[in-house]
């Protein structure tokens, strides 16, 4: 059911112009002015990228380029081009002509972007049908090649099943294939890598360079910069609804004008050794960390199993953490290094092996005794959120941890102060309740009410994987300095190879419950000597300072 | 698979057998003797008597009476009615058909106009929404056996559209059907139409839309049999619900059927029928649950591999 | 990070707007003040009867009519508020009462309790509502107290399970984890964060279930189980209307608005309350 008018556009001599134009756009809902004066245009076999924090207005951005900004959004442009014929007046009916048809679109994380309740075949058929792409006998058929060109194996298998039966990779994958069917000209991707363990990160990446080097252009909207300078020609830096940077990618990401985007970069803490500060104000000179000498062994874990019905979650993982050291733990999902987290916090106890704090093991102790073990070694969550009581107040949050802590009634309002202090935070979000505190500002409670029984250790499990690049800068650099004030021990769990390249001193590599590697930082990240860890160092995007250019350390 | 299958037939059983004690245990807790208590108001002869007491072993020990009773009702003997004089289970069955008709056609009703509300006013312009829930709320609030009352006025007494007593067919039980399914079908409304706004936000309604997907089309195709889940688990409660309103909705509109019987039995102080009903509306919680759990595979896929 | 999907629109409409809370609230009010000292809002006495005005449509002397008795409507209503409310409350309160101690003691009594509890409760619920009271009516006999208690019994499961499965959740939430690494002792984690986060959602829902409660007795008063008469209360003076519809349609109306009005209060408020605990403070 296309409309006339959109037919004509695909005529020939439009072939070579922008697939779309926009300038001067404009979105707001209500209030809010989400995004206010980009312009830019994608043209046949480019890729543009539009970079952003959250809030940045580059979703949105993104999804006015479809119609699908929702009833309540207003839409102004002083020119808004869809192959060259004015989308402004479009309405409902030519915009369904035009999505999936001639502009596809792809969300992070399949599980949640793809109909749960529906095989995946389904859901690819779905575009095919809506559009007439091809005679209906034909659609299985189509269905199946479909998921080949995108490199799912067995997809006759494939198709006949549910998202929840298929791994993360398979079902990108799939959801890449229902948004390019009909073989738009044009492929949105939002955040398409999000989700994804770092391997399947480069797979997903590698298939969408495919698709741009069959001529489909790219619009790719991501938060990490180094995802996006594998693949993109220009590069847009969006900020609070205005694009503060654009240009060539090579030259944004070498040679960045805008502050902004310096910030951005110098936030990545891939290339960072650690004791550099990774959020850099303007104009003042990066005050370097000062190292702590290693003090006595703080945990000591013995080859430590962990079986859950049959699977064997964590297999013989051992190492030592020392005072004022930090011991990165890194794997991707499923690794088992949550579960050494919680064993190494005496909430889950081993199968076979021990765990001991400041030399104390955490079996054969009395339930007196294991709290007040407990004190020694407190916890940061990746979602503080959840971790706080809903109806708790910073106050009242604090206040408990403080007590635990031995500290005397009349004290406890002060030292509370100090914390928060202590983590850039002052007395006015006391009596918040942590609903209303911003991500940072939830973390850096989450790390006070951590430092209040003054543990020895802190394990960090995944604390800054859900926070924006500015975010996690500043937090990781909060936790480096109170590490060298207060001679803190921190086991730092992170999927995330470059935060963990940064803070740590000694790092684990793990897969499938086994420690496949450990060693010296410097060591692992520069001479790798399992073949597992080579792969996952290979996987990792990172953006070459002099060059603007993705390279890959070869494998 | 065969693990669920088990535990759900354990439940069931289990759930049976507590339905059977709970009726024994309400006999004998009844104030008097239990073979009065057995033949209630009636007056029957000293022969019927000793028949009673020798049929429930009444002059045996307790335990051996509860194991007598068990043996009874599984050999689908559901005791006597002396008051009606005819077996219970030939009274409940005589009666079943009917209600049977109210309940399922209610249900049908509910279960149908609630859907085709909730597709139509989920994320609509305010007044739309803000009308379906007034009416919500005051169908939710307003007790059946007055609703009934007031359709029975309305629309039999004052306009003469329906038969005011009994009636056969279709318009016999078309009053009925609305006043005992009124309640349920706002309340489902109302949950559905909650589940399908928060649906609409999830980003695979987004990724169908992405595909050129009318409104229509998505709410139909993707949105409602999410929305569907959370109001099977209802449907057990919901079929309570239809059976206890259909007790006072019998007896205004002069209806036959197991609310009649029941009602008149605990008038009646008939307990052998009281008992007899309790039981059936077990069994047939069972049987609605079992349907449940097909209907729970029929609709997400991800409980079929599910051990 | 990102977000996937932004909520387009100022999130989802209040169903009901405040006005009508703060009325529903008023109602409610008028109707507990009735409750407790009925003389206040009416005067006279409801078994007053006057056979010479019997029948009267609503007029000034009898603001909403007169009974086939000549007794006050209007009177017999406001009357009628303490034993229809009693009963409703009182239900509610005797089933969560039973129902947290049931469900506590399933959700941290351990496996076996836990085991034995639930199976109860499965048995309980499987007997539907209305029929379970009446089968402890036939029993019992009438009268207001068994009716509360009837309704109890067959509500009480219901919130065993809600109990039990909120505590479960909140065993489990993160912090409560966050808790316990901190060494708080296992009482005190009980105590200060799972009981009051499992009781809020409890109260709310309960506060909405107290109208449900107030019609199932009004149901059963209208069988002729619950007060038996002279004695005004809402569901019988609807059930002795009945005979008089055609003649004398206020008899029967005005009981039914008021059990109507006021659930649908209760129902206001009682969302209203839900919104307040969902949406955090504000």
């Amino acid at each position: 059911m296309t409309e006339p008018i959109v037919e004509a556009a695909q005529s020939e001599d439009l072939v070579t112009g922008p697939i779309v134009e926009v300038t001067d756009l404009h979105v707001s809902f209500g209030p809010v002015h989400a995004v206010r004066g980009v312009s830019f245009a994608v043209h046949p076999g480019e890729c543009v990228a539009i970079v952003g924090e959250s809030g940045s207005g580059k979703s949105v951005t993104a999804r006015t380029l479809l119609g699908l900004t929702g009833d309540e959004a207003r839409v102004r442009a002083t020119s808004f081009r869809v192959e060259g014929v004015d989308a402004s007046g479009h309405r409902e009916r030519q915009w369904r002509a035009i999505r999936g048809r001639r502009i596809g679109f792809v969300l992070q994380d399949a599980l949640v972007s793809l109909d749960v309740l529906r095989p995946v075949g389904k859901e690819i058929a779905e575009t095919l049908r809506l559009h007439r792409a091809v005679p209906r006998a034909e659609t299985a058929g189509r269905v199946i090649e479909l998921l080949r060109e995108v490199g799912v194996p067995e997809p006759e298998l494939r198709a006949r099943q549910y998202p929840h039966e298929l791994s993360g990779g398979l079902r990108q994958r799939a959801l890449i294939a229902s948004a390019i069917a009909c073989h738009p000209r044009l492929l949105i991707a939002d955040e398409p890598t999000t989700a994804l363990d770092v391997t399947v990160q480069a797979q997903i990446l590698r298939l969408l360079a495919e698709r741009k080097r069959d001529g489909t252009a790219l619009l790719l909207i991501s938060h990490d910069l180094a995802v996006v300078a594998e693949l993109a020609d220009r590069v847009l830096v969006m900020k609070d609804g205005v694009v503060v940077e654009d240009g060539p990618a090579g030259r944004v990401l070498s040679e960045p004008e805008h502050p902004y985007t310096r910030r951005l970069l110098a936030a990545v803490p891939m290339e960072h050794a650690k004791g550099a500060r990774l959020s850099v104000l303007e104009g003042e000179p990066a005050r370097p960390i000062p190292p702590r000498p290693p003090g006595e062994v703080v945990i000591e874990a013995h080859d430590l199993v962990k079986r859950f019905r049959s699977r064997t979650a964590v297999d013989g993982v051992s190492f030592q953490l020392r005072a004022g050291r930090t011991l990165g733990i890194v794997g991707e999902s499923g690794s088992g290094k949550t579960t050494t987290a919680r064993l190494v916090l005496g909430l889950l106890a081993p199968d076979a092996g021990s765990v001991a704090i400041d030399g104390r093991p955490w079996e054969g102790l009395t339930a007196t005794e294991r709290r007040e073990l407990r004190r020694h070694i407190q916890v940061v969550y990746q979602d503080p959120l959840s971790s706080f009581d809903p109806r708790f107040s910073v106050r009242r949050i604090l206040a408990e941890a403080l007590d635990v802590g031995g500290e005397p009634r009349a004290t406890r309002r002060d030292r509370a102060v100090e914390l928060l202090e202590q983590v850039g935070l002052d007395a006015s979000v006391l009596e918040r309740r942590p609903l209303r505190l911003s991500g940072g500002q939830r973390q850096r409670v989450a790390i006070a009410r951590a430092l209040a029984p003054r543990p020895r250790v802190i394990v960090c499990d995944e604390p800054v994987s859900a926070l924006d690049v500015s975010i996690q800068a500043q937090v990781l650099d909060l936790l480096a300095d109170l590490q060298s004030e207060l001679g803190v021990a921190y086991l730092f769990i992170s999927h995330h190879l470059g935060v963990v390249h940064h803070v740590s001193d000694h790092v684990l590599v793990m897969k499938d419950g086994r420690v496949v590697e450990s060693g010296d930082v410097r060591q692992i990240f520069t001479e790798p000597r399992a073949g597992y860890t080579r792969e996952l160092l290979a996987a990792v995007p990172r953006i070459d300072a002099a060059t603007g250019v993705t390279v890959r350390k070869a494998s | 698979m065969t693990r669920r299958v088990l535990t759900r037939l354990g439940t069931s059983l289990l759930v049976l057998w507590g339905a059977v004690t709970v009726s024994f245990t309400a006999l004998h807790l009844t104030p008097g003797n239990v073979a009065d208590v057995l033949i209630g108001s009636s007056i029957v002869t000293p022969e019927v008597r000793a028949q009673i007491i020798a049929d429930y072993g009444l002059d045996r020990p307790l335990p051996v009476q509860y194991a007598t009773y068990l043996g009874r009702v599984l050999r689908g003997d559901l005791g006597q009615s002396y008051q009606l004089h005819e077996s219970v289970a030939s009274a409940i069955g005589a009666q079943l058909g009917a209600s049977v008709q109210l309940t399922a056609s209610a249900l049908v009703f509910a279960v149908v106009v609630s859907t085709t509300l909730a597709v139509l006013t989920a994320r609509r312009a305010r007044w739309i929404r803000g009308l379906s829930s007034g009416l919500e709320l005051v169908g939710v609030s307003i007790p059946t056996f007055w609703t009934a009352i007031l359709l029975l006025t309305v629309f039999s007494f004052q306009l003469g559209w329906f038969p005011a007593a009994g009636g056969d067919g279709f318009s016999g039980l078309f009053l009925p059907m609305i006043a005992v399914a009124i309640p349920i079908t706002t309340m489902l409304t109302q949950m559905m139409r909650e589940n399908l706004e928060l649906i609409l936000d999830e980003p695979f309604v987004l990724t169908a839309r992405s595909r050129g997907m009318s409104d229509l089309g998505v709410r139909l195709k993707h949105a409602l049999r999410h929305a569907l889940v959370p109001a099977i688990t209802l449907l057990g409660w919901v079929v309570g619900l239809l059976l206890g309103g259909m007790v006072a909705v019998e007896q205004i509109f002069s209806r036959q059927g197991i609310g009649q019987l029941t009602l008149a039995a605990v008038t009646g102080k008939d307990l052998p029928v009281v008992m007899g009903v309790v039981l059936i509306t077990a069994v047939l919680y069972v049987v609605v649950n079992i349907l449940i759990d097909l209907l729970y595979l029929v609709v997400d896929p991800r409980l079929r591999g599910a051990a | 990070m990102s977000t996937a999907v932004i909520t387009i629109g100022a999130g989802r409409p209040r169903a009901v707007p405040r006005p009508g809370v703060w009325a529903a609230a008023l109602f409610l009010t008028v109707v507990t003040v009735a409750a407790i000292a009925p003389g206040v809002v009416a005067p006279g006495t409801p078994d007053a009867a006057d056979a010479l005005a019997a029948l009267r449509g609503p007029s000034p002397a009898h603001l909403l009519g007169t009974d086939a008795n000549g007794r006050d409507v209007f009177t017999r209503i406001v009357f009628g508020a303490a034993p229809s409310l009693l009963a409703g409350l009182g239900a509610t309160a005797l089933a969560v009462a039973a129902g947290t101690a049931l469900g506590l003691l399933a959700a941290l009594g351990g496996r076996v309790l836990d085991e034995v509890v639930m199976r109860l409760v499965e048995v309980l619920l499987a007997l539907p509502t209305l029929l379970l009271a009446l089968l402890v009516i036939t029993v019992a006999g009438p009268g207001t107290l068994n009716v509360i208690f009837a309704i109890a019994l067959y509500t009480a499961p219901s919130y065993a399970r809600l109990v039990r499965a909120q505590t479960m959740v909140i065993r489990h939430a993160g912090y409560v984890e966050a808790a316990t690494s901190l060494g708080l002792t296992r009482r005190r984690i009980i105590l200060r964060h799972v009981l009051p986060n499992a009781f809020a959602p409890l109260l709310v829902l309960a506060t909405i279930e107290v109208g449900t409660a107030l019609v199932a007795a009004a149901s059963l008063s209208y069988l002729g189980l619950g007060p038996q008469p002279p004695a005004p209360e809402w569901g019988a003076m609807l059930s002795a209307g009945r005979d008089y519809f055609s003649v004398a349609w206020w008899i029967a109306i005005f009981p039914g608005v008021a059990i109507t009005l006021t659930v649908l209060s209760i129902t206001v408020v009682g969302r209203h309350l839900r919104r307040l605990a969902e949406g955090g403070t504000s």
